[in-house]
C-alpha cells in the first residue's frame, strides 16, 4: 500500500483512543508474523541440534544398517540424485514444450482453455494421488516394477504442472516488441521462439525448473505409494534398479522407536535441507549471472 | 524454393510436437481418473458403497474386516481443522499487517522467508512434529499421547500459513487504493479501513486462499503418517492417535499387499475419496479467485 494514510500513533491527543485499535491490530499482526518466523527458527534449530552431532563422512558414505551408529545415507543420497536426474530428463522437455505451446501458439480456442483449466487442477492434486497413479499405471500396467524409472515417471507427472506454470510466467516476461521485431525481419514463428524468446526467457525458465526439481527431491509420499524400498544396501546401476531416496530413508528412521535412529533421521534431514539450499542458491546465482549478461 | 518448403514442414512439425506436449497433460488427468475409477469399481463390487461411506469401523487389515471409511474421514477432518484453526487467523493477520501496516522493505524481506516454510519437505515437518512439538505440548496438555492429532495439526498449520498469508496479501493488495483513500477521507483510521473496507472487498480472494489451504491440508501425507499414529478412530479428541486417509494409504503401501486383493483396492477407494474432495475444493477456490479478478479487473 502506498497511499498517504494517517499514521498510527503520534497524532494529536484528541485522536489517541481512535488509534489504540490501530496499534493493537498492527501489534497482533506483527506477533503472528514473528511467531511464524519463530516456528521456522525452531525447526531449523531442532534439526541442527539433533543432527549435526551425527553428521560425519562415515554417515554420508555408509549403507543402511541395523546398527544406528554404522548406518549411513549413501544409497539414499545417490538414489535421490539418480531419480531427480531422470525426472528432469522426462519432465523438462515435456513441460517446457507444453508451456511454449500454450504461451506462444495457444489461442483462446476451446482446446487451449481446457488444457489450461486442466493444468491448474493438476497443480492442486495431492502428491499421494500421483503415487496411486504411478502404482496403477507404471508399476502394474506397464510392468516397470519398483524401479528408478517408475519413480522418475511418477515424479515427472507431479512436477509437470509446476514446470508448465513457471515456464509460462517466464515466457510472459519477454516483451511483445521483441517478437514483432523478429517477425518484421522475416523470421518464422519457431525461428523467433528459438533465437529471440527462449534466450530472453532462459534465466526465468531455468530458475523455475530448478525450484520445481528441488520440490521433487523432498517428495516422499508418492514414492512410498509406488512401493520404493526402505532398506537398500546397494546403489542403483540402471533405470531398472530398485531404489530408495533420502526422504524415505529419513521416514524409515523417524518411524523407529530407538533414539539413535531419530538422531540419524535428523542428520539425514540436515543433508536434505543442505541439498535443497544448494539447489536454490544455484538457481539464484544463475539467474543473476544471466540477467547481468542480458543487461550488459 | 525447396529451402522454403523444408522450413514450412519444420515449422509444422514443431507446432504439432509442442501441441502434443500440452495435450499430454490431459492424459495425466485421464490416467488419474481411470486408475482410481477402475480399482474403486472393483472394490465397490465387494463392499457396498453405503458401508464404505457411512460405516463407523475401518479394519481392512484385520481378520474381522470392516470397510467403513468414516473414521479415516473424521481423522482427516480433525487434523485439517486444527491446521486451519492455526493457519487461518495467523495467516490472515500476517497478511493484513504486511499489506496495510508494514513498510515496503519489511514486506520484501519477510515474504520470501515465510515462503521458505512452504518449501520445507513434509517429512521434515513430520520429524519436527514428533520429536519437538509433541514433547513440548505434553508438558502442558494432560493426557496427550505420543501419537495424536493436535501436534501434526499445529505443524500442518505452520506449513500452510505462508499459502494463506501470501495469497491473502495478494488479494488485499489487489484492492484498488481509491477505496482506501475514500475511507480515509471519511475520517477512518487504518484499522477501520483495513477491517471494514479492504477486508470485505478482498473477501472472495481470501476465501479462495483459505479453501486452497484446506485442500492442501486434506491431501498432506507425511506429517500425519509420522506423528498422528495409525489407529482409525471415530473421535474429536485431539489428544489420542488417529489415522487420516493419506496415512492409511502410506500404511498399506509400506506393507507387502499383493495386487488385486481387496486390501490393495482399499487404497484406491480411499484415494478416490481424497481426490474427489480436494478436486471439489480446488474448483471452488479457482471460481472464487476468478470472481475476485473480475471484480477489480
Amino acid at each position: 500500500m502506498s497511499t498517504t494514510a494517517p499514521t498510527a500513533g503520534g497524532s494529536a491527543g484528541r485522536h489517541r483512543p481512535r488509534h489504540a485499535g490501530d496499534r493493537l491490530l498492527s501489534a497482533v499482526g506483527l506477533l503472528c508474523m514473528l511467531l511464524a518466523l519463530a516456528a521456522l527458527a525452531a525447526l531449523v534449530y531442532d534439526v541442527a541440534h539433533d543432527g549435526l552431532r551425527r553428521l560425519s563422512w562415515q554417515f554420508i558414505t555408509s549403507y543402511p544398517s541395523r546398527n544406528p551408529e554404522r548406518a549411513g545415507i549413501l544409497a539414499a543420497l545417490v538414489g535421490s540424485l539418480y531419480v531427480v536426474g531422470l525426472t528432469a530428463a522426462i519432465a523438462v522437455p515435456l513441460g517446457v514444450g507444453a508451456a511454449i505451446h500454450l504461451e506462444e501458439y495457444g489461442g483462446r480456442g476451446r482446446v487451449s482453455r481446457l488444457i489450461e483449466v486442466n493444468i491448474a487442477n493438476l497443480a492442486g492434486v495431492p502428491s499421494i494421488i500421483y503415487g496411486l497413479l504411478g502404482l496403477g499405471l507404471f508399476v502394474r500396467a506397464m510392468r516397470m516394477e519398483r524401479s528408478v524409472l517408475a519413480g522418475a515417471c511418477t515424479l515427472a507427472l507431479l512436477a509437470l504442472p509446476v514446470i508448465i506454470i513457471s515456464t509460462r510466467e517466464a515466457l510472459r516476461t519477454v516483451p511483445k516488441s521483441l517478437r514483432e521485431a523478429s517477425f518484421a525481419l522475416g523470421a518464422t514463428k519457431w525461428q523467433t521462439i528459438q533465437y529471440q524468446v527462449l534466450p530472453a526467457a532462459f534465466p526465468g525458465i531455468l530458475t523455475g525448473l530448478i525450484l520445481a526439481l528441488s520440490r521433487t527431491i523432498g517428495e516422499t509420499a508418492p514414492l512410498i505409494t509406488i512401493g520404493a524400498l526402505t532398506y537398500v544396501p546397494f546403489l542403483p546401476t540402471d533405470i531398472w534398479s530398485p531404489f530408495t531416496v533420502l526422504p524415505i530413508q529419513i521416514f524409515n528412521w523417524v518411524s523407529r522407536p530407538q533414539a539413535a535412529f531419530a538422531e540419524n533421521a535428523a542428520a539425514g534431514i540436515v543433508v536434505l535441507l543442505a541439498l535443497l539450499l544448494l539447489m536454490n542458491a544455484v538457481a539464484i546465482v544463475l539467474r543473476d549471472r544471466f540477467q547481468r549478461r542480458a543487461a550488459g | 524454393m525447396t529451402r522454403f518448403r523444408t522450413r514450412t514442414i519444420v515449422e509444422f512439425a514443431i507446432e504439432k510436437a509442442l501441441f502434443l506436449c500440452a495435450a499430454g497433460s490431459i492424459l495425466v488427468t485421464a490416467g488419474i481418473i481411470f486408475v482410481l475409477f477402475f480399482e474403486t469399481a472393483a472394490f465397490l463390487r465387494e463392499v457396498p458403497i453405503l458401508e464404505f461411506l457411512f460405516g463407523t469401523e475401518w479394519t481392512p487389515l484385520f481378520y474381522d474386516k470392516h470397510f467403513g471409511a468414516l473414521p479415516l474421514m473424521a481423522g482427516t477432518l480433525l487434523v485439517s481443522a486444527i491446521a486451519m484453526a492455526v493457519a487461518l487467523p495467523a495467516g490472515l493477520l500476517t497478511a493484513i499487517y504486511l499489506s496495510e501496516y508494514a513498510a515496503g522493505g519489511v514486506r520484501r524481506v519477510v515474504r520470501p522467508v515465510l515462503e521458505v516454510l512452504a518449501g520445507v519437505p513434509t517429512v521434515v515437518y513430520g520429524y519436527f512434529a514428533l520429536q519437538f512439538v509433541t514433547p513440548l505440548l505434553q508438558s502442558f496438555v494432560p493426557g496427550l499421547a505420543g501419537f495424536n492429532a493436535l501436534s501434526p495439526g499445529i505443524v500442518m498449520g505452520i506449513m500452510i500459513l505462508p499459502l494463506i498469508s501470501s495469497l491473502s496479501e495478494d488479494a488485499l493488495h489487489g484492492v484498488p487504493n481509491g477505496l482506501r483513500e475514500g475511507a480515509y477521507a471519511l475520517g477512518s483510521t487504518r484499522m477501520q479501513t483495513a477491517l471494514r473496507v479492504v477486508l470485505p472487498a478482498a473477501f472472495s480472494g481470501i476465501s479462495a486462499a483459505a479453501i486452497l489451504a484446506a485442500s492442501r491440508a486434506i491431501g498432506e501425507t507425511m506429517i500425519v503418517a509420522i506423528a498422528a499414529g495409525q489407529q482409525p478412530r471415530l473421535t474429536l479428541d485431539p489428544r489420542v492417535p488417529v489415522e487420516t486417509m493419506t496415512a492409511y494409504i502410506v500404511q498399506v503401501s509400506l506393507g507387502d499387499t499383493p495386487a488385486g486383493t481387496l486390501e490393495y483396492r482399499t487404497i484406491f477407494a480411499v484415494g478416490m475419496l481424497l481426490f474427489l474432495s480436494t478436486f471439489a475444493l480446488n474448483l471452488v477456490s479457482h471460481w472464487l479467485r476468478n470472481r475476485f479478478r473480475e471484480e477489480y479487473a
